[in-house]
């Protein structure tokens, strides 16, 4: 078996005033080795070549690492994969006849751009709310100066590797930013290099996250079951550990 | 046309500290009076917008993508190199230096070489300060590996993600300045042309990708860091977005663009699966570390590789050149994978193929250290190709990867186009004719935290620049030029798709203007290109419109340009009449398929002035002499 009929179900909206409303479309010759925004541009070129408007969706890398692509799929952000990107998901997961239904992930801090494309920019503004070491350029000490023990170095990493999709925030029934929030907090928090701004770091990105309108975490762990590089929640412990620090 | 490289006298060594010690300095009162441009916030431009916003310029960012944490340069895998000899093994600043030229086949300039290596170090404590998570030893101090093209170890990396840690390390700088107010950000908007108003670059004009406006900004100076062009083939290795529109409407307005044609194809990726192919995956170059590269010695054997005996192996790389083996750089690699597959002893269903085999590296150092150390890797390349490597070995096809050509700029990074500065894969500087790896990171890096920050300053403490606003008719006449444009596509209602387009222009450019290049080939590449480009525009369908949130229609237009680019590059490589680095001609190779370089005639950079299209691609050939003071011009020999 190779080729399928794949029947979808597809979110558009024009634009943030737009209420929007689910489309169907029947798309023969899905092949399996396709990835599934593969799946997307073929239906695309279908939509084109019928005089329709295509589906936008956001994408850029197709490896899993850029963070663009935020699909929710079936309800579920990034589709039914465990620890895989929507970009890195292929459609020999399903099969023919199959209906899928793709929205984009809701979140009020997160408006609709055009179908499938939302505005993250509030993520942009809790890392320029203090996701940084303040060190200028040309400032730096050797750079083996302050050895870091391979296992700090190592869970600091763990947490570095969030692309910032937002799909925790899809996920969450709170729409809460904790995850992104907290990871962003732990990969620095942990080093030599991020302690001195460890409690004002903290305490501006947990502000910042409230102002934006995400949510609050209340443990349902959603968010670490759909991460696609695998965060985890112990990010928020750590960062809920920093806070208390900072504010007591 | 002036092209002055304005290379520092003196010792080698001496030539960088020289020159910064010469350059004019900007006070911080006056600085804070200067705007700055920066386009593109990948490596190159993140790190140059928080170095210049931190020295106190107003500095304004634009990008393609929701964020400038989402650039290209997010999916470097391997590493970055560093002349540190934190391993002991005789690495130092010359060797890394050395290494680089000599990997770039002696087409690049020697003093941007050395200073790019001088910078190299202190790339890493930069990072590092940042909170960088380098791959560190158990007693905490950093890890290196080693990188094809090189003896020593000399490579830092975070496991498979080292181009996301520093972006987001960047990124991270960037965003320390937007919350100072020095920078300010805009995402989704896309450059599509640069104003220059009495020969000097004054500003730009971008789209607004959401809501579809044509918007201008004045700058006393603007830095293009826009990343490379690789996309010009349809499949590569690069992010579905990166495009040459920036740099090539630059080059449009009088910006010289050099060694187009020099573009880099990594031997390591995972091959082609079908039609709707829409981008290839690389597979790190580091793998080749410990991954053996062998085809089976007989033609048409269909044998699973695990039933192939050791001695019905070919590991043409290891026999080929003994003393580099798998390590040879990348151009070597990829040839040679070229050449057994085009002999009929490829693998797979398509028989473009070549294996990558860890079964040794596996019985030696077992299964546990192989996978700490390219773990993602692998789960990587079984998700996409359904099959495990620890038990079969990788299938790898060379694929477009890196393009070493772009705008050409002079030792400060600025381009023939005064105020127009141009940092990162955008421009030609540093890499010659091949790129070695972990080398780009390095180079986007040091352009933007230790070179552009500083040169910028002696050009506007010097420069002479009246006011001018956005309402100059400049400004007006670019603004006008880009919707033009778009409209332009909307227009043509024709009935071929924009991407059947680009597969086909990517197929004439990868068969002709490829691996291998042919007088014969590239003759009728630059035929076949003008036809698909006078059809493109009589018949291509650009779907919906141009006022709002359209991916097809940014397509549509980078299209256009690169339907331009691409005479471009088969004209450059038509010209070149050697082979050296990854440009290797039919013509000019030894009998066993080894670049012959011609030095009397082609040591010099091809830099191409833009006349004009009509029809064909009219265009002016300028070349800067490169001069090898310090370095002997050898043959490469990696064997
Ligand atoms: C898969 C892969 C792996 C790699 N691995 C390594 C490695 O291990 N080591 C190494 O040294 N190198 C590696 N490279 C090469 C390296 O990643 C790139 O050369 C480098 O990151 C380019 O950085 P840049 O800042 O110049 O451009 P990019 O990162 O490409 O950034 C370009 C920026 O310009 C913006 N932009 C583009 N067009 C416009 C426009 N018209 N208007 C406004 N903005 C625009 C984009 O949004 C983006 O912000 C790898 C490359 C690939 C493809
Ligand atoms: S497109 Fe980059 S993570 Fe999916």
């Amino acid at each position: 078996m190779s080729e399928m009929t794949i029947n979808l179900k597809i979110w558009r909206q024009k634009n943030e005033d737009d209420p929007g409303r689910f489309e169907e479309y029947k798309l023969p010759g899905v092949n399996e080795h396709m990835s599934f925004l593969e799946m997307l541009d073929v239906l695309n070129e279908k939509l084109i070549k019928e005089d329709k408007d295509p589906v936008e969706f956001d994408y850029d890398c197709r490896e899993g690492i850029c963070g663009s692509c935020n699909l929710v799929i079936n309800g579920r952000a990034h589709g039914p994969k465990h620890k895989t990107a929507v970009c890195q998901l292929h459609m020999r997961t399903y099969n023919d006849g199959d209906t899928i239904v793709i929205e984009p992930p809701r979140a009020a801090a997160f408006p609709v751009i055009r179908d499938l494309v939302v505005d993250r920019t509030a993520f942009d503004r809790i890392i320029e709310a203090g996701g940084y070491v303040s060190v200028k350029t040309g400032a730096a000490p050797e750079a083996n100066l302050i050895p870091v023990p391979r296992e700090i170095s190592e869970e600091s990493f763990d947490y570095a590797t969030c692309i910032g999709c937002g799909a925790c925030v899809a996920a969450c029934p709170n729409s809460s930013a904790a995850l992104f929030t907290g990871a962003k907090i732990a990969h620095l928090n942990l080093l030599p290099q991020g302690t001195p701004e460890r409690e004002k770091r903290t305490l501006a990105m947990v502000e910042q996250m409230e102002k934006e309108g995400f949510g609050d975490c209340s443990n349902y762990a959603e968010c670490e079951a759909v991460c696609p590089v695998g965060i985890s929640i112990s990010s928020i412990a750590q960062m809920r550990k920093d806070y208390m620090k900072a504010v007591f | 046309m002036k092209l002055d490289p304005k290379i520092p006298s003196g010792p080698l060594e001496e030539k960088w500290e020289k020159h910064l010690n010469d350059i004019k300095l900007v006070s911080p009162n006056n600085k804070r009076k200067h705007k700055i441009i920066v386009v593109g916030t990948g490596l190159a431009g993140a790190s140059a917008a928080a170095s210049l916003a931190e020295l106190g310029y107003n500095v304004l960012t634009f990008n393609i993508m929701d964020s400038a944490r989402r650039a290209h340069s997010i999916a470097a895998q391997g590493g970055i190199n560093a002349a540190k000899n934190y391993q002991n093994d005789g690495d130092s600043v010359w060797r890394l230096f050395y290494d680089t030229i000599k990997g770039g086949d002696y087409r690049s300039r020697e003093a941007n070489v050395y200073r790019l290596a001088q910078n190299s170090n202190l790339i890493i404590d930069q990072c590092v300060a940042q909170g960088v998570p380098f791959g560190r030893e158990y007693g905490g101090l950093l890890d290196n590996r080693s990188f094809g093209g090189a003896q020593v170890s000399r490579t830092f990396y975070s496991r498979g993600q080292t181009g996301q840690q520093l972006l987001l390390g960047a990124y991270q700088a960037m965003m320390k300045e937007v919350h100072s107010g020095k920078i300010k950000d805009y995402p989704r908007q896309e450059m599509l042309d640069l104003v220059v108003v009495d020969g000097v670059a004054r500003g730009i004009i971008t789209r607004n990708l959401v809501t579809g406006e044509i918007q201008k900004w004045e700058a006393d100076a603007v830095v293009l860091c826009t990343g490379g062009y690789g996309n010009v083939f349809y499949l590569s290795t690069n992010a579905k977005n990166s495009n040459a529109t920036a740099m090539w409407r630059c080059h449009k307005r009088g910006a010289a663009f050099a060694n187009p044609c020099f573009v880099q194809i990594h031997p390591t990726c995972i091959p082609v699966s079908g039609d709707y192919q829409s981008k290839l995956t690389l597979m790190s170059e580091s793998l080749r570390n410990d991954g053996r590269v062998w085809v089976p010695r007989k033609k048409g054997d269909k044998r699973p590789a695990n039933e192939i005996p050791e001695d019905e192996r070919y590991y043409y790389l290891e026999e080929r050149y003994p003393s580099f083996g798998n390590l040879v750089p990348r151009d070597v690699a990829s040839r040679n994978a070229k050449l057994v597959t085009d002999d009929g002893l490829g693998v797979g269903d398509t028989g473009l193929a070549v294996y990558l085999d860890f079964r040794d590296a596996i019985k030696r150092d077992g299964i546990e250290v192989i996978r700490a150390k390219y773990g993602n890797l692998f789960d990587m390349y079984e998700n996409i190709t359904d099959e495990n490597p620890y038990e079969t070995p990788m299938r790898i096809f060379p694929a477009v990867h890196y393009t070493m050509g772009g705008l050409w700029v002079d030792y400060d990074l600025m381009s023939n186009i005064p105020g127009l500065f141009v940092a990162g894969e955008a421009n030609y500087s540093d890499h010659g004719a091949n790129r070695l790896g972990a080398s780009a990171l390095m180079q986007g890096l040091s352009d933007g935290y230790f070179i552009v920050p500083y040169t910028i300053g002696d050009y506007l403490a010097d420069a002479d620049l009246p006011k001018v606003d956005t309402g100059h008719d400049a400004f007006k006449e670019a603004a006008d030029a880009s919707s033009g444009l778009l409209d332009k596509l909307l227009a043509v209602k024709g009935d071929k798709t924009i991407i059947e387009f680009h597969r086909e222009l990517g197929k004439i450019l990868w068969d002709k203007v490829g691996i291998s290049r042919s007088k014969e080939g590239l003759e009728s590449a630059i035929k076949e290109i003008r036809e698909l480009r006078e059809e493109f525009w009589q018949n291509v369908k650009v779907p919906g419109e141009a006022n709002y949130y359209n991916k097809y229609l940014e397509y549509a237009s980078r299209l256009a340009d690169y339907f331009e680019l691409a005479e471009l590059m088969a004209l450059d490589a038509l010209d070149r009449n050697e082979s050296c680095g990854c440009h290797l001609r039919d013509e000019y190779q030894t009998e066993e398929g080894e670049a012959i370089r011609n030095d009397k005639d082609y040591a010099f950079v091809s830099a191409w002035e833009f006349v004009d299209v009509n029809g064909k691609l009219e265009t002016k050939l300028h070349k800067e002499p490169l001069e090898f003071e310090f370095v002997e011009m050898k043959q490469r020999s990696y064997k």
